[in-house]
């Protein structure tokens, strides 16, 4: 029993990579092209960011868009101002969204429930008035631009990521798998194992003497620094940085794929995000009433789907 | 056999299962496009269709659609019917890259119109200058797309900020008064309109008693409105577009400034007007274009073919906007009897648009130097009782010649770089 | 200067109230129901739409008493049909559900009404000031002001003196000893829902005749109601009032001196007040953790 669990585990695993790597050469017969699945990719990864904290804590952050498009911001405004380096905009991107993160959680850790959600969006909301406002650093409303991604330099050769979409999207696959697998150490660390025990009963976590607040906060920063990294590669996918990265109703996206992925699963969110970027990205290329479609999604997944597609097949195996 | 039909469980999970494939049937429709037609050339165009600017956006697919139409009867783009595919960018850059892309990679569009978000239309510009489409920015206004950050795949229909205020500042300071306020939306449009417009007012000899920047998307604008007022000028000048002008009006109105400073504006849109109740349709304006033009080739037949497409209402600027884009591709390809962007580009600089799309007096035409179209200013005044027809909301006074309202080329801060 | 910060401060008090409105109805659903109603700046324009629809047939007066209560009525259906199943889940659920009916609230005001913003017109009497020199003291906002003070005060006066108003009240502290009670609590979410968004609604129709009226109005709406109800305290409505009115009067002083924070002003004052007291000015020990 116990072998073909591990066993069911890994194929799952070795199905998923392969789909991933093999992306670009199935999607565009398919009617696909390489942007969408880069896309799918970086979203996913802010989806999976979001969870960490939400599936994995059950904490509800509805602000974490601002944490995203801060890392945006930040590896826009280095590569513009400070040098043309992707590596070095990646790492102030994750920086800037990190450390707002870990400053703002000071204050927001002590709410629980909707609280929590409600000071995290108005939290969010304040950097978003920041991009929004400070046009002289960020454009404004007309957004950051005027860099682009640099060509990768490993020594022997450059990579050329910038007009060539395959190869950027292979360099976000690396990216990608790299903090999936951080993520993925974590959770299996006796520090992920608390993070459980906390969602599961906070009570009693309290009362085993787990600084419960302590462990939240970091879960919330670590969670910021995840979502700061998405954010850096969404700015280098566009060249581009907005505010409407940071606006709430893009954190009410990423909580959406998490919901409709299964935020009880690890991958979860990352289903999610395939579906819904692939679905919305149809539907509002055939009706201009697209976001009547997505709304119904919401209320469909929320009423009939509350486990999300992972959690249905889950159901189901187990059956 | 009745306990299974009655059975909640499986109820339920035929339900889901159900539900599960009409959503899978959904995801998987969009890789059955296959069936479009093989030889139409298409054309892509990317615009806000959802959002704050989805009136306008709107207007022009409205006008870039009947284009299409009317070159398909005529017999297409060198004997190939035009398909042109419509995508929502949501007024969102990432989804208007994104959208972009999908158009030019998947879709292999060869000619590209939008958008009306000109923070949009930029990012845009960006992708189609890295992948070598032709690209005409159809309704976003800000300077750089034909100024510092100009493109040579790309071109412009709609006016620079610096045009806009050119046309109307002479009239306003020889008509209301040398003292002018300024009420600014606080974005980079906002600022190069205000200072276009303070320019001209130097250059008059006039004197500005302040200038109000409020942030975009202001609901409220009495603050502004006491500061405005407490310093006594003679002309208002409300700079914010879409909803914020719509709401600034509306104020001015209820508060009664318009009865004692004249109120006007720069650039204002036949959206807009029709949003507003008549107190607050006030002020000397510019519209980039007009309906109501009596004795002008075939702008009668235009607004009439329009109208049957769209319950009876007029084209607004915008309408023409996307219309003249259209036309504007279908025009060059057949005169050049090409679809290469690049030999297109270049045949598009000093390009003169006929009568019958021009649909204006006047010479109109693409610059070579900056690729930013010289069309009219129609420069009027506001009216608050509907001149006859009820979308007769404007009273154009002057209609001065793109030429005279564009700076020179050397002043636009443009500098082509053609591909080697 | 001093007469300039006194118009902004009177004038602040003016914006605030109408910040009241809305952070009220949205207050009440979130104390007994713990749901955060995103929808709610939907629900605004659907009852401005409403008003502006019925307008031509009965006259704005007309609308003003027959939009708010229509409104209430799609309120109790979706209440009753979406969110009734999600009592007793996650909050996450009804947060999400709500964010999903915004879309469609959007979509379908665009889809019936169009995208064009729809001119409405206010009773002379109202449109124009009350003196040359306070001009900003219209006779419309002076009639918003009084709307809201009386909707505010017919709500206290339900919420304390009849039999639901205290059962509402009862409800937030302690819904299971209520229902144990055996009051039926399905029809006091669902009354208590309707009340939110009939003030929703009245929202709607107040804000039609001061700004444009179009599908995308709610959005920017929504957020000061929602600090109003973290400042003042969430589970108190007079810290909502007093919330509301304050980020109003914080915001209008901004504009004078720099616009460009008018916004971002209330942001600060809620930062500055959660890190001084954490549950808000007058908030219930307890309710916010």
């Amino acid at each position: 029993m116990m072998e073909s669990d591990t066993a069911r585990k890994l194929a799952v695993l070795v199905c998923i990579w392969a789909a991933l790597l093999l992306a670009p050469y199935w999607m565009p017969p398919l009617g696909g092209y390489t942007a969408l699945g880069t896309r799918v990719l970086i979203l996913g990864l802010a989806a999976m960011s979001v969870n960490f904290l939400l599936g994995f804590t059950g904490v509800l952050s509805f602000g974490h868009a601002a944490y995203f498009g801060l890392g945006a911001y930040g590896a826009g405004l280095s590569l513009k101002f400070l040098a043309p380096s992707t590596p070095l905009s990646l790492l102030a991107g994750t920086l800037l969204g990190g450390l707002a993160g870990a400053i703002l959680g000071t204050l927001i850790v002590r709410r629980r429930g909707v609280y929590f959600a409600m000071v995290t969006i108005a939290f969010g909301q304040v950097f978003y008035y920041i991009a929004f406002q400070w046009s002289s650093l960020t454009g404004g409303d007309d957004g950051l631009r005027g860099f682009s991604r640099q060509p990768i330099d490993l020594g022997i050769s450059k990579i050329d990521i910038l007009s060539n979409s395959n190869n950027f999207y292979f360099f976000v696959l690396f990216c990608f798998a790299l903090v999936a697998a951080i993520m993925g150490f974590i959770l299996r660390s006796p520090f992920g194992r608390t993070m459980l025990a906390i969602r599961e009963n906070e009570r009693r976590a309290r009362f085993l003497g787990i600084p419960v607040e302590r462990h939240i906060w970091i879960a919330f920063t670590l969670s910021c620094f995840f979502m700061g990294f998405a954010g850096a590669l969404y700015a280098l996918l566009n060249n581009f940085a907005d505010p409407k990265g940071l606006h709430f109703s893009q954190s009410g996206d990423f909580v959406m794929m998490a919901v409709m992925g299964g935020m009880r699963s690890f991958w979860g969110p990352l289903l999610g995000a395939v579906v819904f970027v692939v679905l919305q990205d149809y539907l509002s290329s055939v009706t201009v009433n697209w976001m009547s479609f997505v709304g119904l999604l919401f209320v469909l997944v929320v009423l009939f789907f509350p486990r999300g597609l992972l959690g249905v097949v889950r159901r189901k195996v187990t059956s | 056999m009745a306990a299974d039909l009655f059975s909640k469980r499986i109820d339920r999970r035929t339900v889901i299962k159900t539900a599960a494939l009409a959503g899978a049937a959904q995801i998987a429709s969009p890789f059955v496009i296959a069936a479009r037609a093989a030889d139409a050339i298409k054309i892509g165009m990317v615009d806000p269709l959802t959002g704050v600017y989805a009136a306008v956006a709107n207007n022009e697919v409205l006008g870039a659609k009947f284009a299409v139409e009317q070159i398909n009867a005529k017999g297409g783009v060198l004997g190939r019917p035009l398909e042109l595919l419509v995508e929502d960018s949501a007024n969102d850059v990432g989804t208007g890259v994104q959208k972009t892309r999908k158009l030019i990679d998947r879709d292999q569009v060869q000619f590209i119109i939008g958008d009306v978000n000109s923070g949009i239309a930029q990012a845009m510009a960006q992708v189609t200058a890295e992948k070598k489409v032709l690209h005409v920015v159809s309704g976003g206004h800000t300077d750089g797309i034909t100024g510092k950050d100009c493109k040579w795949n790309v071109y412009r229909v709609c006016n620079t900020t610096r045009a806009e205020a050119n046309s109307v500042a002479e009239l306003l300071f020889t008509k209301y008064g040398k003292k002018w306020h300024f009420i600014t939306p606080d974005y980079a449009f906002g600022h190069t309109l205000q200072e276009a417009g303070l320019a001209n007012l130097k250059k008059l000899g006039g004197t500005m008693t302040g200038n109000e920047l409020t942030p975009l998307g202001t609901t409220d604008f009495s603050a502004y409105l006491i500061k405005a007022r407490a310093a006594n000028p003679d002309v208002l000048l409300v700079l914010p577009q879409g909803s914020d002008m719509v709401n600034c009006l509306k104020q001015i109105a209820q508060f009664g400034i318009d009865k004692q400073i004249h109120v006007a504006g720069l650039q204002q849109e036949l959206e807009s007007l029709e949003a507003m109740p008549p107190e607050a349709r006030v002020g000397i304006w510019m519209f980039e274009w007009y309906w109501k033009q009596p004795g002008v080739a075939h702008v009668d037949q235009f607004v009439a073919d329009i109208r049957k497409r769209s319950n009876g209402k007029v084209p607004t600027a915008r309408t023409w906007f996307g219309f003249t884009s259209v036309q504007t591709y279908a025009l060059a390809a057949n005169h050049e009897k090409t679809l290469d962007a690049e030999k297109l580009a270049k045949a598009l600089g000093n390009f003169e648009l006929p009568p019958e799309v021009k649909l204006q007096p006047n010479k109109v035409y693409y610059r070579d130097g900056d690729h930013q179209l010289m069309s009219s200013a129609f420069v009027g005044e506001a009216l608050s009782k509907a001149a006859g027809d009820p979308e007769d909301l404007f009273r154009v006074d002057h209609v001065v010649a793109g030429d005279k309202t564009n700076p020179p080329v050397s002043e636009t801060g443009c500098t082509l770089k053609w591909p080697a | 200067m001093l007469q300039l910060l006194l118009f902004n401060v009177t004038n602040g008090l003016i914006i605030g109230a109408f910040y009241v409105l809305m952070a009220l109805g949205l207050s009440l659903i979130l104390n007994l129901s713990n749901v955060i109603n995103f929808a709610h700046g939907g629900f605004l324009v659907v009852g401005g739409y409403i008003a502006y629809t019925i307008t031509p047939y009965v006259g704005f007066w007309g609308a003003l008493l027959i939009a708010p209560p229509l409104t209430a009525v799609i309120g109790i259906a979706v209440e009753r049909v979406l969110i009734r199943p999600l009592y007793g889940r996650d909050p996450l659920y009804s947060l999400l559900l709500t964010f999903g009916l915004a879309f469609i609230f959007e979509d379908g005001t665009r889809f019936i009404w169009g995208a064009q913003g729809k001119p409405v017109t206010v009773p002379a009497i109202l449109a124009q000031p009350l003196s040359n020199e306070f001009f900003f003291i219209t006779g419309y906002r002076l009639f918003m002001v009084a709307t809201v003070a009386l909707a505010v005060t017919l709500l206290f006066v339900l919420l304390r003196y009849t039999r639901l108003g205290i059962r509402i009240r009862a409800g937030t502290l302690d819904l299971e000893t209520v229902s144990g009670l055996g009051v039926n609590v399905g029809m006091l979410r669902s009354l208590n829902f309707a009340a939110g968004i009939f003030l929703a609604g009245l929202s709607g129709v107040l804000a039609a005749g001061q700004l444009g009226l179009e599908p995308t109005m709610g959005a920017g709406l929504l957020m000061p109601s929602f600090i109003a109800i973290i400042v003042g305290g969430v589970g108190s409505l007079t810290g909502t009032l007093l919330g509301g009115l304050l980020i109003g009067v914080a915001s209008g002083i901004t504009a004078v001196f720099l616009p460009a924070a008018s916004e971002a002003i209330m942001y600060v004052l809620m930062a500055v007040v959660l890190l001084i007291r954490p549950r808000g000015l007058l908030g219930e020990e307890g309710m916010m953790t």
